[in-house]
């Protein structure tokens, strides 16, 4: 199964109309957990980058081996492997923000958003386009981290990655950890208005 | 019934067993010793006591069981009036959860007495309960298990099922992990391999519950068997064994975590299904339709669960 799209429109196609928290809905845990700042955001989507490229890459080099019926349990495997390495290697050389972050580098392995690329697209394309789609799906990911991270930081404490924007807190709210709940609704709410807009000026 | 009945009494058991060793203590001149507040231990005797001997902080060496190098500083001693009671108050908060060990060096009749004190092991495991299911919720305060929270949390039917399904996998899946880690991963030294064991341990865990469900109650099967493929997608699953092996539990505490976390999710589940359901009689503007009413709903949930952070009933 032949793919039409070159890297660079698979990467675009990751960040923006496949988007894994915005348009995909998926790795919801995160997106609500941690996103209290850019910095948390920004270093978790680097260990998903991480995980997922390696991950698509692996399963697309091993994917004439494998055999359809344990396909799930490898893929699983798989994940878990690289990310024990990215956690491994986040503990030993940033342990600040390796314990801001807590279990959630640890519970990558059970992102949905990973699983699902494996499934849908590196068990049947080449490894190169495996490469850009985990590069593409891994960017789209730390996109939307990093956008309701910037959201949640300036209005909770009004600085943006721990320099001091505003100079006051406009609403102290937005850091507590249900505002995530909020914030990442809102944000959908208004994915959905832009769309419904385009329909209609379109029809 | 009655083999769970019996399953119950042995449980029960097995749990006062263990408290009996916490009973055990405070025979002859020490009449009862307790935690009195953050950083004060109140120690009474059946006999009065000389002031001088009492108030003198140096008599006393307190330290927790795990660690006897690590010496707690007193700040003080205070003979209550009557002569039979000393309160110790400490320089830094107590763990509570541990227990102390105070020895008191000068009182007569004896060179040296050496007492525990601890909270009741019983209270303790339901206080692990407790915290699992309200205060630190795992859908509502830690955020874990979203994705399969809210593709499930449609209708009380379905909520109902995914929650009962999911609570025995967590159980089952929890136990074992714990017995892996205890057994196999911290007598020969394999850590760093916690989150391969772990994710195959779930895995299999939901293989084996499908294989046997199948054959043993098809009809169960007929109506739960699509929730177990959605288990393994669920964060809590995996974060569980994670805690466990983080805090050194032992296999109640880990069957309390897990029971607590299970509960928690249909608890969280079936809150979620009934306002779903009047949802759909309300008139929601079309931006909103869908997850973002989801979310917003959800957030209400957890600001009120919040309410529950300064719960403690033991």
């Amino acid at each position: 199964m032949a793919n039409d799209k070159s890297g660079m429109q698979l990467v675009v196609n990751g960040i923006l109309s496949e988007n894994p928290i915005f348009r995909l809905a998926l790795s919801m845990c995160p997106a609500v957990g941690i996103s209290t700042t850019v910095m948390n955001g920004l270093m978790l989507g680097i260990a998903v980058l991480f995980v997922q490229v390696f991950s698509s890459v692996t399963i697309s080099i091993f994917k004439n081996v494998i055999h359809p019926r344990i396909r799930i349990p490898t893929y699983t495997l798989t994940i878990a492997t690289w990310v024990t390495v990215i956690d491994l290697v986040l503990a030993a050389l940033l342990p600040d923000a390796y314990a801001k972050m807590g279990i959630f580098v640890k519970l990558i392995v059970a992102f949905a958003i990973i699983t699902m690329r494996l499934e849908m697209f590196a068990c049947k394309e080449s490894v190169k386009d495996s490469f850009w789609d985990g590069l593409g799906m891994g960017l789209g990911f730390m996109v939307g981290m990093v956008v309701i991270g910037f959201v949640r930081e300036l209005l909770g404490s009004g600085a943006i990655l721990g320099y001091d924007v505003l100079g006051f807190k406009p609403l102290l709210f937005f850091i507590l950890p249900s505002a995530g709940f909020f914030v990442v609704g809102l944000m959908m709410a208004f994915f959905n208005w832009i769309e419904l807009y385009y329909k209609r000026s379109k029809g | 019934m009655m083999t769970l009945d019996k399953i119950h009494f042995t449980l029960i058991a097995a749990l006062l067993f263990c408290l009996v060793p916490v009973l055990g203590h405070g025979e002859g001149l020490i009449t009862g010793q307790s935690f009195a507040g953050d950083n004060e231990i109140v120690v009474s005797f059946s006999t009065p006591l000389d002031k001088g001997t009492a108030e003198d902080p140096g008599n006393y060496t307190v330290f927790e069981e795990p660690d006897p190098d690590i010496r707690l500083q007193l700040e003080s001693a205070t003979l209550a009036d009557d002569g039979k009671s000393v309160s110790l108050l400490f320089e830094e908060p107590l763990n509570m959860i541990r227990t102390h060990i105070v020895s008191i060096a000068g009182l007569p009749g004896q060179e040296k007495t050496t007492f525990k004190v601890s909270k009741s092991y019983l209270g303790y495991l339901f206080s692990i309960l407790i915290s699992a299911l309200l205060i630190n919720n795992f859908v509502f305060t830690k955020y874990l298990g979203l994705c399969v929270f809210f593709g499930t949390s449609k209708r009380k039917s379905t909520a109902k099922g995914m929650g009962v399904v999911f609570t025995l996998v967590i159980v089952a899946a929890s136990l074992m992990s714990w017995f892996f880690y205890q057994f196999i991963l911290v007598p020969y030294n394999l850590n760093f391999l916690q989150i391969l064991v772990f994710i195959g341990l779930v895995s299999l865990t939901v293989q084996a519950v499908d294989t046997i469900l199948r054959k043993v109650n098809p009809i169960l099967f007929n109506s739960f068997g699509v929730y177990l493929v959605l288990v393994i997608a669920n964060c809590v699953i995996i974060a569980v064994p994670l805690i466990l092996a983080n805090n050194n539990y032992n296999v109640f505490e880990t069957l309390m975590l897990s029971l607590g976390a299970g509960g928690g999710f249909l608890l969280a589940l079936y809150l979620m299904s009934s306002v779903s359901e009047r949802m759909e009689l309300a008139n929601i503007p079309p931006t909103f339709k869908g997850l973002p009413i989801a979310f917003i709903v959800a957030g209400q949930f957890a600001m009120a669960f919040l309410g529950f952070s300064g719960l403690q009933i033991f």
